[in-house]
Protein backbone atom coordinates (compact mmCIF):
# COMPACT_ATOMS: atom_id res chain seq x y z
CA UNK A 1 0.00 0.00 0.00
CA UNK A 2 1.29 3.44 -0.88
CA UNK A 3 2.34 5.56 2.05
CA UNK A 4 -0.23 8.23 2.84
CA UNK A 5 1.14 11.72 2.42
CA UNK A 6 1.26 13.41 5.81
CA UNK A 7 -1.46 15.97 6.29
CA UNK A 8 -0.34 19.54 6.70
CA UNK A 9 -2.06 20.48 9.91
CA UNK A 10 -2.14 20.66 13.67
CA UNK A 11 -2.09 16.93 14.42
CA UNK A 12 1.08 16.35 12.38
CA UNK A 13 2.71 19.47 13.80
CA UNK A 14 2.34 18.13 17.32
CA UNK A 15 3.36 14.59 16.29
CA UNK A 16 6.65 16.11 15.10
CA UNK A 17 6.92 18.09 18.37
CA UNK A 18 6.68 14.73 20.14
CA UNK A 19 9.67 13.62 18.07
CA UNK A 20 11.62 16.73 19.07
CA UNK A 21 11.24 18.55 15.76
CA UNK A 22 9.74 21.95 14.95
CA UNK A 23 8.25 21.40 11.51
CA UNK A 24 6.44 23.87 9.27
CA UNK A 25 4.89 23.66 5.81
CA UNK A 26 6.74 25.51 3.08
CA UNK A 27 4.74 26.62 0.06
CA UNK A 28 6.58 25.57 -3.09
CA UNK A 29 4.79 28.21 -5.13
CA UNK A 30 5.27 31.42 -3.13
CA UNK A 31 7.89 30.33 -0.62
CA UNK A 32 5.80 31.20 2.45
CA UNK A 33 6.59 29.21 5.59
CA UNK A 34 3.30 28.22 7.20
CA UNK A 35 3.48 27.87 10.98
CA UNK A 36 1.14 26.40 12.07
CA UNK A 37 1.19 24.19 8.99
CA UNK A 38 -2.10 24.19 7.12
CA UNK A 39 -3.53 22.30 4.14
CA UNK A 40 -3.60 25.29 1.76
CA UNK A 41 -1.23 28.26 1.63
CA UNK A 42 -3.19 31.23 2.95
CA UNK A 43 -1.00 33.63 0.96
CA UNK A 44 -1.34 32.14 -2.55
CA UNK A 45 -3.85 29.22 -2.15
CA UNK A 46 -1.38 26.64 -3.41
CA UNK A 47 -1.62 23.06 -2.16
CA UNK A 48 1.93 22.34 -3.30
CA UNK A 49 3.59 22.21 0.13
CA UNK A 50 6.67 20.63 1.71
CA UNK A 51 7.57 19.88 5.30
CA UNK A 52 10.62 21.83 6.44
CA UNK A 53 12.37 21.58 9.79
CA UNK A 54 12.94 24.94 11.46
CA UNK A 55 15.95 25.68 13.65
CA UNK A 56 13.68 27.12 16.30
CA UNK A 57 16.01 29.94 17.34
CA UNK A 58 14.86 33.51 17.55
CA UNK A 59 14.33 36.70 19.49
CA UNK A 60 11.75 37.39 22.19
CA UNK A 61 9.24 39.92 20.84
CA UNK A 62 7.16 40.27 24.00
CA UNK A 63 6.36 38.34 27.18
CA UNK A 64 4.10 38.18 30.20
CA UNK A 65 4.33 36.52 33.58
CA UNK A 66 1.21 34.56 34.35
CA UNK A 67 0.30 34.73 38.03
CA UNK A 68 -3.33 33.60 37.77
CA UNK A 69 -3.14 30.41 35.74
CA UNK A 70 -5.68 27.97 34.35
CA UNK A 71 -6.14 24.91 36.56
CA UNK A 72 -3.83 22.66 34.53
CA UNK A 73 -0.95 25.15 34.88
CA UNK A 74 -1.56 26.30 38.48
CA UNK A 75 1.42 24.45 39.93
CA UNK A 76 3.77 26.22 37.51
CA UNK A 77 2.64 29.79 38.34
CA UNK A 78 4.16 32.31 38.20
CA UNK A 79 5.55 31.37 34.80
CA UNK A 80 6.54 33.25 31.66
CA UNK A 81 4.94 33.05 28.22
CA UNK A 82 6.30 34.90 25.22
CA UNK A 83 6.09 35.35 21.48
CA UNK A 84 9.32 34.54 19.66
CA UNK A 85 10.23 35.79 16.20
CA UNK A 86 12.08 32.82 14.75
CA UNK A 87 15.14 33.35 12.55
CA UNK A 88 13.32 30.98 10.17
CA UNK A 89 10.65 33.64 9.63
CA UNK A 90 7.44 32.81 11.50
CA UNK A 91 6.47 33.74 15.05
CA UNK A 92 5.47 31.29 17.74
CA UNK A 93 4.00 31.58 21.23
CA UNK A 94 5.35 29.40 24.01
CA UNK A 95 6.23 29.09 27.65
CA UNK A 96 9.72 30.24 28.57
CA UNK A 97 11.50 27.97 31.03
CA UNK A 98 14.81 28.03 32.81
CA UNK A 99 15.16 31.83 32.72
CA UNK A 100 14.78 33.74 35.98
CA UNK A 101 11.66 35.86 35.63
CA UNK A 102 13.47 39.12 36.36
CA UNK A 103 16.11 38.30 33.74
CA UNK A 104 13.58 38.22 30.89
CA UNK A 105 14.10 40.94 28.32
CA UNK A 106 12.45 41.81 25.03
CA UNK A 107 14.98 41.06 22.29
CA UNK A 108 16.78 38.25 24.13
CA UNK A 109 17.74 35.12 22.18
CA UNK A 110 15.69 32.00 22.85
CA UNK A 111 15.68 28.46 21.45
CA UNK A 112 12.90 25.93 21.26
CA UNK A 113 13.11 22.77 23.33
CA UNK A 114 10.80 19.81 23.72
CA UNK A 115 9.31 18.06 26.68
CA UNK A 116 10.30 14.46 27.05
CA UNK A 117 6.93 13.53 28.53
CA UNK A 118 3.79 15.58 29.03
CA UNK A 119 3.99 17.40 32.35
CA UNK A 120 0.27 17.93 32.58
CA UNK A 121 -2.38 15.31 33.19
CA UNK A 122 -4.38 14.27 30.15
CA UNK A 123 -7.65 15.68 31.40
CA UNK A 124 -8.33 17.73 28.31
CA UNK A 125 -9.11 17.00 24.73
CA UNK A 126 -6.97 16.84 22.78
CA UNK A 127 -3.63 16.22 24.43
CA UNK A 128 -0.50 17.01 22.50
CA UNK A 129 3.21 16.90 23.36
CA UNK A 130 4.64 20.24 24.44
CA UNK A 131 7.40 22.54 23.33
CA UNK A 132 8.79 25.53 25.18
CA UNK A 133 11.52 28.14 24.84
CA UNK A 134 14.79 28.29 26.77
CA UNK A 135 17.83 30.51 26.69
CA UNK B 1 -15.10 52.57 -4.87
CA UNK B 2 -14.60 50.67 -1.65
CA UNK B 3 -17.32 49.33 0.64
CA UNK B 4 -19.86 51.71 -0.90
CA UNK B 5 -18.27 54.59 1.00
CA UNK B 6 -18.46 57.07 -1.85
CA UNK B 7 -22.20 56.79 -2.38
CA UNK B 8 -22.94 56.76 1.33
CA UNK B 9 -20.63 59.48 2.68
CA UNK B 10 -22.38 61.31 5.49
CA UNK B 11 -25.85 59.97 4.78
CA UNK B 12 -27.86 58.44 7.65
CA UNK B 13 -27.93 54.73 6.86
CA UNK B 14 -30.17 53.47 9.61
CA UNK B 15 -31.69 55.07 12.71
CA UNK B 16 -31.79 53.90 16.29
CA UNK B 17 -35.21 54.85 17.66
CA UNK B 18 -34.99 53.16 21.03
CA UNK B 19 -32.45 51.42 23.25
CA UNK B 20 -32.46 49.53 26.52
CA UNK B 21 -30.02 48.11 29.02
CA UNK B 22 -30.47 45.83 32.00
CA UNK B 23 -28.76 46.72 35.25
CA UNK B 24 -25.20 45.37 34.94
CA UNK B 25 -23.57 43.46 37.77
CA UNK B 26 -23.92 40.28 39.73
CA UNK B 27 -27.52 39.29 39.08
CA UNK B 28 -28.37 36.21 41.12
CA UNK B 29 -31.22 33.87 40.29
CA UNK B 30 -31.97 35.25 36.85
CA UNK B 31 -31.06 33.79 33.48
CA UNK B 32 -29.61 35.42 30.36
CA UNK B 33 -33.02 35.48 28.70
CA UNK B 34 -34.57 37.27 31.69
CA UNK B 35 -31.83 39.88 31.64
CA UNK B 36 -32.59 40.37 27.96
CA UNK B 37 -36.28 40.88 28.73
CA UNK B 38 -35.24 43.61 31.19
CA UNK B 39 -33.41 45.46 28.40
CA UNK B 40 -36.28 44.84 25.98
CA UNK B 41 -38.82 46.34 28.42
CA UNK B 42 -36.86 49.58 28.49
CA UNK B 43 -36.83 49.58 24.68
CA UNK B 44 -40.61 49.21 24.55
CA UNK B 45 -41.20 51.84 27.25
CA UNK B 46 -39.07 54.36 25.38
CA UNK B 47 -40.95 53.67 22.16
CA UNK B 48 -44.74 53.52 22.78
CA UNK B 49 -45.56 53.80 19.07
CA UNK B 50 -43.81 50.53 18.35
CA UNK B 51 -46.05 47.49 18.02
CA UNK B 52 -43.41 44.82 18.62
CA UNK B 53 -45.28 41.80 17.29
CA UNK B 54 -46.30 43.62 14.14
CA UNK B 55 -43.31 45.87 13.54
CA UNK B 56 -40.18 43.92 14.54
CA UNK B 57 -39.30 41.57 11.71
CA UNK B 58 -35.98 40.17 12.86
CA UNK B 59 -33.77 39.81 15.93
CA UNK B 60 -29.95 39.76 15.83
CA UNK B 61 -28.56 38.95 19.23
CA UNK B 62 -25.01 38.57 20.50
CA UNK B 63 -24.20 35.77 22.93
CA UNK B 64 -20.78 34.25 23.41
CA UNK B 65 -20.96 31.15 25.56
CA UNK B 66 -23.37 28.23 25.59
CA UNK B 67 -21.27 26.92 28.48
CA UNK B 68 -22.45 29.46 31.03
CA UNK B 69 -26.06 28.22 31.11
CA UNK B 70 -25.82 25.05 29.05
CA UNK B 71 -27.99 26.86 26.52
CA UNK B 72 -27.45 27.21 22.82
CA UNK B 73 -29.90 28.24 20.09
CA UNK B 74 -30.16 31.65 21.70
CA UNK B 75 -31.82 33.46 18.76
CA UNK B 76 -35.30 31.94 18.98
CA UNK B 77 -35.08 31.60 22.78
CA UNK B 78 -34.68 35.35 23.12
CA UNK B 79 -37.19 36.13 20.36
CA UNK B 80 -39.71 34.07 22.32
CA UNK B 81 -38.98 35.69 25.68
CA UNK B 82 -39.03 39.16 24.09
CA UNK B 83 -42.50 38.37 22.72
CA UNK B 84 -41.37 38.61 19.11
CA UNK B 85 -42.29 35.18 17.73
CA UNK B 86 -42.41 34.28 14.90
CA UNK B 87 -39.90 36.87 13.69
CA UNK B 88 -36.60 35.71 12.17
CA UNK B 89 -33.89 35.42 14.80
CA UNK B 90 -30.22 34.58 14.97
CA UNK B 91 -27.51 34.57 17.58
CA UNK B 92 -24.15 36.02 16.59
CA UNK B 93 -20.92 34.82 18.17
CA UNK B 94 -17.74 36.84 17.70
CA UNK B 95 -16.39 36.53 21.24
CA UNK B 96 -16.55 39.91 23.01
CA UNK B 97 -17.64 41.57 19.76
CA UNK B 98 -20.72 39.35 19.45
CA UNK B 99 -23.23 42.17 19.67
CA UNK B 100 -21.10 44.70 17.78
CA UNK B 101 -21.55 42.20 14.98
CA UNK B 102 -25.27 41.79 15.80
CA UNK B 103 -25.67 45.56 15.48
CA UNK B 104 -23.85 45.49 12.17
CA UNK B 105 -26.01 42.67 10.82
CA UNK B 106 -29.11 44.55 11.91
CA UNK B 107 -27.94 47.65 10.07
CA UNK B 108 -27.16 45.59 6.99
CA UNK B 109 -30.55 43.89 7.04
CA UNK B 110 -32.37 47.23 7.08
CA UNK B 111 -30.01 48.74 4.49
CA UNK B 112 -30.66 45.76 2.22
CA UNK B 113 -34.33 46.67 2.16
CA UNK B 114 -35.35 43.27 3.48
CA UNK B 115 -36.69 44.65 6.79
CA UNK B 116 -38.03 48.04 7.86
CA UNK B 117 -37.59 47.45 11.58
CA UNK B 118 -35.33 45.05 13.47
CA UNK B 119 -34.17 44.50 17.03
CA UNK B 120 -30.49 44.04 17.91
CA UNK B 121 -29.04 43.19 21.28
CA UNK B 122 -26.99 40.86 23.37
CA UNK B 123 -26.98 39.03 26.68
CA UNK B 124 -24.64 37.06 28.90
CA UNK B 125 -25.00 35.52 32.36
CA UNK B 126 -21.55 34.86 33.80
CA UNK B 127 -21.28 35.43 37.55
CA UNK B 128 -22.91 32.18 38.68
CA UNK B 129 -19.77 30.45 37.42
CA UNK B 130 -16.51 30.47 39.38
CA UNK B 131 -13.91 32.99 38.22
CA UNK B 132 -11.81 30.05 36.97
CA UNK B 133 -14.68 28.75 34.84
CA UNK B 134 -15.61 32.19 33.50
CA UNK B 135 -11.97 32.85 32.64
CA UNK B 136 -11.72 29.52 30.87
CA UNK B 137 -14.80 30.29 28.75
CA UNK B 138 -13.37 33.72 27.88
CA UNK B 139 -10.08 32.12 26.86
CA UNK B 140 -11.99 30.23 24.16
CA UNK B 141 -11.83 33.49 22.20
CA UNK B 142 -8.13 32.74 21.69
CA UNK B 143 -6.41 30.01 19.68
CA UNK B 144 -6.66 26.64 21.47
CA UNK B 145 -3.82 24.57 19.99
CA UNK B 146 -1.16 27.28 19.89
CA UNK B 147 -2.16 29.72 22.64
CA UNK B 148 -4.30 28.13 25.35
CA UNK B 149 -2.39 24.85 25.12
CA UNK B 150 0.86 26.71 25.84
CA UNK B 151 -0.33 28.25 29.07
CA UNK B 152 -1.42 31.70 27.98
CA UNK B 153 -4.54 33.17 29.57
CA UNK B 154 -6.86 35.82 28.16
CA UNK B 155 -5.41 38.59 30.36
CA UNK B 156 -2.03 37.15 29.36
CA UNK B 157 -2.64 37.94 25.69
CA UNK B 158 -3.34 41.59 26.46
CA UNK B 159 -0.33 41.54 28.79
CA UNK B 160 1.79 40.49 25.78
CA UNK B 161 0.40 43.50 23.91
CA UNK B 162 1.09 45.74 26.92
CA UNK B 163 4.72 44.60 27.22
CA UNK B 164 5.25 45.20 23.50
CA UNK B 165 3.65 48.66 23.73
CA UNK B 166 5.65 49.62 26.82
CA UNK B 167 8.85 48.40 25.23
CA UNK B 168 8.28 50.19 21.92
CA UNK B 169 6.76 53.46 23.10
CA UNK B 170 7.63 53.77 26.77
CA UNK B 171 4.01 53.44 27.90
CA UNK B 172 3.95 53.04 31.67
CA UNK B 173 2.00 50.94 34.17
CA UNK B 174 0.94 54.26 35.68
CA UNK B 175 -0.65 55.32 32.38
CA UNK B 176 -2.51 52.01 32.23
CA UNK B 177 -3.74 52.59 35.78
CA UNK B 178 -4.94 56.04 34.76
CA UNK B 179 -7.36 54.46 32.30
CA UNK B 180 -8.81 52.36 35.13
CA UNK B 181 -9.12 55.38 37.43
CA UNK B 182 -10.90 57.37 34.70
CA UNK B 183 -13.36 54.62 33.83
CA UNK B 184 -14.26 54.03 37.48
CA UNK B 185 -14.78 57.77 37.86
CA UNK B 186 -17.24 57.62 34.97
CA UNK B 187 -18.87 54.40 36.17
CA UNK B 188 -19.54 56.01 39.54
CA UNK B 189 -21.96 58.31 37.67
CA UNK B 190 -23.79 55.46 35.91
CA UNK B 191 -26.65 53.92 37.90
CA UNK B 192 -26.52 50.79 35.73
CA UNK B 193 -22.80 50.20 36.19
CA UNK B 194 -21.58 47.11 38.04
CA UNK B 195 -19.09 49.05 40.19
CA UNK B 196 -20.21 52.59 40.96
CA UNK B 197 -17.13 53.46 42.94
CA UNK B 198 -14.06 55.51 42.21
CA UNK B 199 -10.61 54.02 42.67
CA UNK B 200 -7.26 55.71 43.25
CA UNK B 201 -4.13 55.43 41.18
CA UNK B 202 -2.38 53.82 44.15
CA UNK B 203 -5.10 51.17 44.47
CA UNK B 204 -4.83 50.36 40.77
CA UNK B 205 -1.04 50.16 40.86
CA UNK B 206 -0.93 48.04 44.00
CA UNK B 207 -3.67 45.57 43.04
CA UNK B 208 -2.47 42.00 42.67
CA UNK B 209 -0.75 40.93 39.49
CA UNK B 210 -2.88 38.77 37.17
CA UNK B 211 -0.58 38.58 34.14
CA UNK B 212 2.32 41.00 34.45
CA UNK B 213 2.28 43.87 33.59
CA UNK B 214 -1.51 43.72 34.02
CA UNK B 215 -2.97 43.82 37.50
CA UNK B 216 -6.46 43.08 38.80
CA UNK B 217 -7.57 46.69 38.32
CA UNK B 218 -6.35 46.69 34.71
CA UNK B 219 -8.94 44.00 33.95
CA UNK B 220 -12.60 44.46 33.06
CA UNK B 221 -15.28 42.70 35.07
CA UNK B 222 -17.18 39.42 34.92
CA UNK B 223 -20.73 40.63 34.56
CA UNK B 224 -24.36 39.65 34.04
CA UNK B 225 -26.24 41.94 31.70
CA UNK B 226 -28.14 42.52 28.49
CA UNK B 227 -28.57 45.25 25.89
CA UNK B 228 -31.07 46.00 23.17
CA UNK B 229 -31.93 48.56 20.45
CA UNK B 230 -34.45 49.09 17.68
CA UNK B 231 -33.21 49.97 14.20
CA UNK B 232 -35.25 51.34 11.35
CA UNK B 233 -34.93 53.26 8.10
CA UNK B 234 -34.17 56.96 8.63
CA UNK B 235 -37.38 57.94 6.83
CA UNK B 236 -39.46 55.94 9.34
CA UNK B 237 -37.61 57.11 12.44
CA UNK B 238 -39.81 60.13 13.26
CA UNK B 239 -42.81 57.82 13.51
CA UNK B 240 -41.27 56.42 16.68
CA UNK B 241 -39.28 59.24 18.23
CA UNK B 242 -38.51 62.95 17.89
CA UNK B 243 -34.89 62.25 18.78
CA UNK B 244 -33.48 59.38 16.71
CA UNK B 245 -29.78 58.64 16.51
CA UNK B 246 -28.51 57.91 13.02
CA UNK B 247 -25.78 55.45 12.14
CA UNK B 248 -23.61 57.10 9.47
CA UNK B 249 -20.87 54.57 9.04
CA UNK B 250 -19.83 51.07 10.01
CA UNK B 251 -16.80 48.88 9.61
CA UNK B 252 -15.67 45.40 10.45
CA UNK B 253 -12.49 43.44 9.83
CA UNK B 254 -10.87 40.18 10.88
CA UNK B 255 -7.35 39.19 11.80
CA UNK B 256 -5.59 35.92 12.68
CA UNK B 257 -7.08 34.46 15.86
CA UNK B 258 -3.57 33.86 17.19
CA UNK B 259 -1.88 37.00 18.48
CA UNK B 260 1.47 35.37 17.69
CA UNK B 261 0.65 35.37 13.96
CA UNK B 262 0.24 39.15 13.75
CA UNK B 263 2.90 41.36 12.20
CA UNK B 264 2.09 44.16 14.60
CA UNK B 265 1.72 43.61 18.36
CA UNK B 266 1.25 47.23 19.40
CA UNK B 267 -1.99 47.89 17.49
CA UNK B 268 -5.02 45.93 16.33
CA UNK B 269 -5.04 45.88 12.55
CA UNK B 270 -8.68 44.76 12.38
CA UNK B 271 -9.71 47.77 14.49
CA UNK B 272 -7.72 50.17 12.31
CA UNK B 273 -9.35 48.76 9.17
CA UNK B 274 -12.84 48.81 10.69
CA UNK B 275 -12.31 52.44 11.74
CA UNK B 276 -11.10 53.41 8.28
CA UNK B 277 -14.20 51.89 6.68
CA UNK B 278 -16.53 53.56 9.16
CA UNK B 279 -14.91 57.01 8.91
CA UNK B 280 -14.99 56.91 5.10
CA UNK B 281 -18.59 55.76 5.00
CA UNK B 282 -19.65 58.40 7.53
CA UNK B 283 -17.61 61.15 5.89
CA UNK B 284 -16.16 62.14 9.26
CA UNK B 285 -12.67 62.32 10.71
CA UNK B 286 -11.38 61.35 14.16
CA UNK B 287 -11.40 65.04 15.17
CA UNK B 288 -15.17 65.20 14.46
CA UNK B 289 -15.93 62.64 17.18
CA UNK B 290 -17.40 64.18 20.36
CA UNK B 291 -17.37 61.03 22.46
CA UNK B 292 -16.56 57.35 22.10
CA UNK B 293 -17.25 54.05 23.78
CA UNK B 294 -14.22 51.82 23.24
CA UNK B 295 -13.45 48.22 24.11
CA UNK B 296 -11.46 48.51 27.35
CA UNK B 297 -11.43 44.80 28.23
CA UNK B 298 -8.02 45.64 29.70
CA UNK B 299 -6.59 49.12 30.24
CA UNK B 300 -4.00 48.60 27.50
CA UNK B 301 -6.85 47.89 25.06
CA UNK B 302 -8.24 51.41 25.61
CA UNK B 303 -4.81 52.92 24.90
CA UNK B 304 -4.61 50.88 21.70
CA UNK B 305 -8.13 52.04 20.80
CA UNK B 306 -7.11 55.73 21.03
CA UNK B 307 -4.31 55.04 18.56
CA UNK B 308 -6.18 52.66 16.25
CA UNK B 309 -9.13 55.08 16.00
CA UNK B 310 -6.83 58.01 15.17
CA UNK B 311 -7.54 59.96 18.38
CA UNK B 312 -3.76 60.32 18.71
CA UNK B 313 -0.62 59.11 16.98
CA UNK B 314 0.68 55.57 17.53
CA UNK B 315 2.48 55.46 20.85
CA UNK B 316 0.77 58.50 22.32
CA UNK B 317 -2.27 56.73 23.81
CA UNK B 318 -0.78 56.56 27.29
CA UNK B 319 -0.17 60.30 27.27
CA UNK B 320 -3.75 60.96 26.12
CA UNK B 321 -5.08 59.10 29.17
CA UNK B 322 -2.61 60.85 31.46
CA UNK B 323 -3.56 64.33 30.26
CA UNK B 324 -7.25 63.83 30.98
CA UNK B 325 -8.30 64.41 27.37
CA UNK B 326 -10.57 61.36 27.51
CA UNK B 327 -12.05 62.06 30.95
CA UNK B 328 -15.54 63.60 31.19
CA UNK B 329 -14.98 67.32 30.84
CA UNK B 330 -12.00 66.69 28.53
CA UNK B 331 -11.91 67.30 24.79
CA UNK B 332 -12.91 63.75 23.84
CA UNK B 333 -14.59 61.78 26.64
CA UNK B 334 -14.09 58.04 26.21
CA UNK B 335 -16.20 55.45 27.99
CA UNK B 336 -18.51 57.89 29.74
CA UNK B 337 -20.54 54.81 30.75
CA UNK B 338 -17.63 53.50 32.80
CA UNK B 339 -16.65 51.14 30.00
CA UNK B 340 -16.12 47.42 30.36
CA UNK B 341 -13.88 48.26 33.31
CA UNK B 342 -16.51 49.75 35.60
CA UNK B 343 -19.91 49.42 33.91
CA UNK B 344 -19.06 45.77 33.32
CA UNK B 345 -18.52 43.33 30.46
CA UNK B 346 -21.27 40.75 29.91
CA UNK B 347 -19.44 39.76 26.76
CA UNK B 348 -22.33 39.10 24.37
CA UNK B 349 -24.11 42.30 25.46
CA UNK B 350 -21.18 44.70 25.25
CA UNK B 351 -21.34 45.91 21.63
CA UNK B 352 -24.96 47.05 21.82
CA UNK B 353 -24.41 48.32 25.38
CA UNK B 354 -21.85 50.72 23.88
CA UNK B 355 -24.44 51.84 21.31
CA UNK B 356 -26.91 52.33 24.20
CA UNK B 357 -24.54 54.78 25.91
CA UNK B 358 -24.02 56.69 22.65
CA UNK B 359 -27.82 56.76 22.17
CA UNK B 360 -28.32 58.25 25.65
CA UNK B 361 -25.54 60.79 25.13
CA UNK B 362 -26.70 61.96 21.70
CA UNK B 363 -30.30 62.28 22.91
CA UNK B 364 -29.29 64.21 26.04
CA UNK B 365 -30.36 61.48 28.48
CA UNK B 366 -27.04 60.59 30.11
CA UNK B 367 -27.81 62.61 33.26
CA UNK B 368 -24.77 63.14 35.51
CA UNK B 369 -22.36 61.97 32.83
CA UNK B 370 -23.91 63.93 29.94
CA UNK B 371 -21.42 65.31 27.42
CA UNK B 372 -22.93 68.69 26.58
CA UNK B 373 -23.63 69.34 22.94
CA UNK B 374 -22.50 65.91 21.77
CA UNK B 375 -23.38 65.47 18.09
CA UNK B 376 -21.19 62.65 16.85
CA UNK B 377 -20.27 59.43 18.66
CA UNK B 378 -18.26 56.31 17.94
CA UNK B 379 -18.43 52.75 19.26
CA UNK B 380 -15.47 50.33 19.00
CA UNK B 381 -16.02 46.67 19.89
CA UNK B 382 -13.26 44.05 19.81
CA UNK B 383 -13.45 40.26 19.89
CA UNK B 384 -10.69 38.13 21.42
CA UNK B 385 -7.22 39.63 21.22
CA UNK B 386 -8.29 41.56 18.12
CA UNK B 387 -9.33 38.92 15.58
CA UNK B 388 -12.68 40.73 15.26
CA UNK B 389 -13.32 44.46 15.42
CA UNK B 390 -16.39 46.51 14.63
CA UNK B 391 -16.71 50.30 14.55
CA UNK B 392 -19.95 52.27 14.27
CA UNK B 393 -20.30 56.04 13.90
CA UNK B 394 -23.46 57.78 15.14
CA UNK B 395 -24.93 61.25 14.75
CA UNK B 396 -27.75 62.99 16.59
CA UNK B 397 -30.85 62.99 14.37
Amino acid sequence: MAETRPTFGIECFYRFIGEGKLMAAKCNKCGEILLPPRPICNKCYSKDLNWVELKGRGKLLTYTIIHVAPKQFETLAPYAVGIVKLDDGPQLLGMIRGVELDKLKVGMNLTIDFEKASSTPATQWPTWPRYYFKQ
Amino acid sequence: MQDGSVIMAGKPLVSIVSAGLSKFGRRDNVYARELFVEAVSEVFERCPNLDPKKDVKALFVGHMGEGYEHQGHTGPTLADWAGLLPCASVRTESACASSGVALRLGVMSVLSGLYDIVMVGGTEKMTHRTTAEATEYLAMASDYPFEQWNGITFPGLYALIATAHMNRYGTTERQLAQVAVKNHKHGALNPKAQIQKEITLEQALSSRVIAWPLKLLDCSLITDGASCAILTKPELAKKFTDTPVHILGLGQASDAIGLYEREELTSLKAAKLAAKQAYEMAGVKPEDIDLAEVHDCFTIAEILAYEDLGFCKPGEGGKLAEEGVTTLGGRLPVNSSGGLKSKGHPVGATGVAQAYEIFLQLTGQAEKRQVDGAECGLAHNVGGSGATATVHIFRRG
